[in-house]
């Protein structure tokens, strides 16, 4: 099967790539399509600081900035950061519980593939008309007034991939419920597994209401519902509720991954087990659990009133609680341990300072009072680029050194993630640092110009170098990446030397199959453990060595997820009501949507065995794990 | 070198002094120097917030600086495992008590604070004597890049620019006319949301006269995004003892005097109703109430800028009127061409029209 024929021709790993349904596959592909979005993400952050580098700069119209600012946030968030967390959690996760795959290797796929198409066609609106300009907000009674199709994007990209999210959400909870080794018990799960299992549950329950949001926004925009329209009776504070029930719980989708990263690497790099396990679990459900407590703290100048304020603004400030009961374990991981300086670890000690002090400004922000001056300034840009840059990008960063070995079987160049490493954290502070006080100073966030009489040229030219720093960083990230693959250095099953977990035990990429045998847990930090007892064999197993039933690759959840791609056209242009074709072309891609449904539930696919002598083959050419 | 390296110093120097001296800011619109009770209570807040959150700064960069710098591999040796801590109960509940109590601390200002800015209960009760604190009313309309003040109680409407009486309560009702936007004047008070559905009401006081101000006036932003033109949403503020402020007030009420000199009466019939009839949208009397299709343009001489944001001078008018569109993307003045049969305003037209808007004022 796939990994017997290493060789192959192009057209051949294509096919590949677009049946698969193994986790460690899909990882590559979320991490890849991810990757392009963050660097066109990346671009529009740059033409954003251009525009903002000097007081009445022209370079882009009023119009297009807001198209460009509202790409920036909708992209980074949805089509960059999520799903680069999604490879990571789809690369690793399975492997640190000792699983086959996760439960359903198919709805993985098809949640691939449904994020995919739903992140094209939403970029499509730069080629079609426009892109949304509302923010990535999408603030109603703005949203239904915007004319042209970007809104249309918005709502049914966003509705497309948002389903891919919530599949994959379900698919990891159900992989971590019920596919761990023999005896990893919940609280033996390594930190990076337990922020997966509350981030999924997060999002089991938080896409809900965005999708209800952009529902109603669908119906208003196509078939003239009022759900929104002031004129008739709607009301457009409901959006923002809804948005932020939703919008609140998915920046702990995002960092709640980007902590369970830093954790691994603070243990691996420390050689020390994590300081205060327990709490930093229960930390981790904490903030999860508040993070649906506080949606209104985005909206402490709608006019809520004074008592719903004051009562968000309390329950916003618990949360500094258990986030400080994290900074402070991790500190004491690295307190009295052997402090390697890696590039993965260089990420994780400049997080510390720069999540801290996103981490005070949100504090600060949760005073409601204060937040009246704070809200909608510069400041909220600082704070939140802060928490998701100075948090969950130096987590991706920090992750893609450490786990690339894993998932590609070669290091990164250490020198040159270390360049990457100082560019990036210089530029990062330098660009959002001073932002906090252009936002004391009266600037507004969104805004597509500044007066020269406003005083504020000189730190917006500041934050613009900046941004030029961090854009080199990740120039030098590309180059690393194909240098990299150029010299295609093959690794051992621990490059890093140091690590713990089960992941670590198993070959450098691991076998289609992962384990051979399902390894037996015998504590937290399982592969640890061995190594210190002098385990040569790397692991001990908790089967002997047989037949393994492995689920066949599937080219179905690809035409799925193009069904509602092609749909979404149909459904887009029928709203102009002078387009013939629209209906045909709806009734065409929900056509093949369901009909790939049908054929899959009608097609009995049992999925294949690998023989006991071809993993023993295997074993003996140390393709597999343990055995050397 | 070494001269090189002194200058390179001197560099440095100068740039974190301007830095510094930067900082704060401009006086018409930073929320750092506060001129208003409501920026001086958020303003201490923020005071109070940046030192407790100092506090835990400094706690954290002391262990984080001496844990990075005492535990290096390359000082404790390559081949030594640490010892395996599991963890310390006392720590944790040491960690967990302490944030609890800042929170305290700042939790007790933060609700009083909440309730105390939200209070409009006494707006609509009357000083029941004249040396009693009074207070003022005004209703903001916000409208696609301009904003409409209507004083209901006295009678007049005007735009573009709010006029105030120091030191005492002035109470605003926000409403927007199409999609959301939001009221903010940075060195005076927070914001409020002026929603398309409801009314908002909150109040702010003004301790500083404007005419100590570099510029005169104070600046106001809409502070949520409301479409192309959103950073050009600006207002400017005037705050004036409560002498003035009854002076303007009546100026306002007076019917508007025809225009003076030939150009200004000129101006006045393109203008009006037989010429362009920019006037269906543009009322010229202060003495009315909301709901102008376009700003009032009775104190037009009077203000700051055109247009909001544009220097104000005969030139910007000019530019301005001849092509709305470039200078506010998306705003719904219509072009000259929809009104003036087709064509452009000549020079001469123009030239009339700024003279006119110039003559429109209240103040002497």
């Amino acid at each position: 099967m796939s990994s017997i024929a290493q060789k192959k021709g192009f057209g051949a790993a294509m096919w590949d790539y677009l049946t698969t349904v193994d986790h460690k596959k899909i990882a590559h592909l979320y991490l890849a399509s991810g990757g392009i979005f963050f660097l066109i993400g990346g671009i529009e952050a740059m033409l954003i600081r251009i525009q903002l580098m000097k007081a009445g700069n022209d370079f882009l119209s009023a119009g297009t900035y807001n198209e460009v600012l509202t790409m920036h946030g909708t992209t980074m968030i949805f089509l960059a950061a999520m799903p680069i967390l999604l490879a990571f959690m789809n690369a690793i996760m399975p492997l640190q519980i000792g699983a086959r795959d996760v439960a359903f290797p198919f709805l993985n796929s098809l949640g691939f593939w449904l994020f995919f198409f739903g992140g094209v066609f939403l970029n499509l609106s730069w080629f079609l008309g426009g892109a949304p300009d509302a923010g990535w907000t999408n603030y109603a009674s703005l949203a239904i007034a915007s004319e042209g199709h970007g809104i249309d994007f918005y709502a049914l990209g966003l509705t497309i991939s948002g389903f891919g999210t919530l599949i994959s959400g379900i698919n990891f909870l159900v992989t971590i419920i019920n596919m761990r080794a023999p005896g990893m018990t919940y609280m033996r799960m390594p930190l990076f597994t337990w922020t997966t299992f509350v981030a999924s549950a997060l999002i089991l329950l938080a896409f809900p209401p965005l999708t209800v949001g952009v529902f109603f926004m669908v119906f208003d925009r196509m078939f003239g519902a009022n759900f929104f329209d002031v004129t008739m009776g709607g009301n457009t504070i409901i959006w923002e509720h809804l948005f932020w029930i939703f919008g609140h719980p998915e920046v702990y989708i995002l960092i709640l991954p980007a902590f369970g990263i830093f954790s691994e690497i603070f243990a691996i790099f420390s050689r020390k087990r994590l300081f205060g396990y327990t709490a930093l679990v229960f930390a981790t459900i904490l903030i999860g659990f508040y993070g649906f407590m506080v949606w209104a703290h985005h909206m402490f100048t709608v006019g809520l009133g004074p008592t719903a304020n004051a009562v968000f603004a309390l329950a916003t400030m618990i949360i500094a609680v258990p986030t400080g009961v994290k900074i402070f374990n991790w500190l004491l991981t690295i307190w009295g341990g052997s402090i390697s300086f890696t590039t993965p670890m260089m990420y994780a000690i400049g997080f510390i300072p720069s999540f801290v002090a996103g981490g005070v400004t949100g504090v600060m922000q949760a005073i409601a009072p204060l937040d009246y001056q704070l809200h909608d300034s510069y400041f909220i840009v600082a704070h939140f680029h802060y928490v998701i840059v100075g948090g969950v990008v130096l987590a991706i960063l920090a992750a893609t050194h450490l786990y690339w070995p894993k998932m590609f079987g070669t290091m990164l160049s250490e020198k040159l993630g270390k360049v990457t490493f100082w560019l990036f954290f210089i530029g990062f502070h330098l660009t959002f640092f001073i932002q906090h006080f252009l936002g004391l100073m009266g600037m507004p966030r969104r805004v597509y110009t500044f007066g020269a009489d406003q005083g504020w040229d000189l730190f917006n030219a500041i934050s613009s170098v900046g941004a030029l720093f961090m854009a080199l960083g990740v120039i030098i990230l590309l180059v690393n990446i194909v240098m990299t693959s150029i010299k295609n250095e093959r690794v051992s099953n621990d490059p890093w030397g140091d690590g713990r977990t089960l992941e670590w035990a198993i070959a450098s990429p691991p076998p289609f199959y992962n384990f051979a045998q399902t390894p037996l847990v015998r504590g937290l930090d399982t592969f640890w453990i061995e190594k210190m007892e002098g385990n040569k064999e790397g692991m001990v197993y908790a089967e002997p060595l047989e037949e393994i039933h492995m689920p066949n690759g599937s080219f179905v959840p690809v035409v799925m997820s193009f069904g509602l791609f092609v749909a979404s056209f149909g459904a887009l242009y029928n709203m102009d009501g002078d387009k013939g074709w629209t209906i045909p072309v709806i009734i065409i891609g929900l056509v093949i949507t369901f009909g790939s449904m049908l054929f899959r539930s009608l097609k009995d696919d049992l999925g294949f065995h690998i023989s006991k002598e071809e993993l023993l083959r295997d074993v003996k050419g140390g393709k597999s794990d343990g055995l050397k | 070198m070494i001269k090189g390296l002194k200058k390179w110093r001197l560099f440095a120097l100068m740039t974190a002094l301007l830095v510094f001296l930067a900082g704060c800011g401009r006086e018409e619109i930073s929320t750092l120097l506060p001129a208003g009770e409501v920026a001086q209570d958020q303003f201490n807040l923020l005071i109070l917030s940046t030192i407790v959150m100092a506090f835990v700064i400094i706690v954290v960069t002391i262990i984080y600086v001496l844990a990075i710098v005492k535990f290096r591999r390359s000082k404790i040796g390559e081949d030594v495992i640490p010892e395996q801590v599991e963890g310390s109960a006392k720590l944790e509940f040491l960690w967990t008590a302490i944030p609890i109590v800042l929170i305290l601390i700042l939790a007790v200002p933060t609700v009083y604070s909440t309730f105390d800015l939200a209070d409009v209960s006494t707006m609509d009760v009357q000083a029941e004597d004249s040396d009693a604190m009074t207070h003022l009313t005004v209703n903001v309309t916000a409208k696609l890049y301009w904003w409409e003040f209507e004083y209901p109680e006295q009678g007049i409407v005007t735009a573009q620019e709010l006029v105030v009486p120091t030191n005492e309560r002035v109470y605003f009702n926000l409403i927007s006319a199409d999609v959301k936007h939001s009221f903010w004047i940075p060195s005076i008070g927070g914001k409020l949301d002026a929603n398309p559905e409801n009314v908002n009401t909150f109040y702010l006081t003004f301790d500083q006269e404007s005419a100590e101000l570099e510029d005169g006036v104070f600046y106001g932003k809409c502070a949520e995004l409301c479409g192309p033109s959103h950073a050009l949403m600006d207002f400017k503020v005037k705050s004036m003892d409560r002498e003035s402020f009854d002076q303007w007030v009546a100026a306002m009420q007076e019917e508007a005097t025809p225009a003076e000199g030939a150009l200004a009466q000129e101006g006045e019939q393109i203008f009006g109703a037989d010429g362009a009839g920019c006037i269906a949208c543009h009322a010229v009397s202060g003495s009315g109430a909301a709901g102008g299709v376009g700003p009032n343009v009775a104190t037009f001489g009077d203000r700051n800028r055109v247009a909001g944001y544009l220097e104000h001078n005969e030139e910007n008018i000019k530019k301005w009127i001849s092509d709305p569109q470039e200078y506010k993307p998306g705003n719904l003045m219509p072009d000259p061409e929809s009104l003036n049969d087709g064509k452009p305003f000549t020079e001469q037209e123009l030239d009339a029209l700024a003279a006119y808007l110039m003559s429109l004022s209240v103040e002497e």
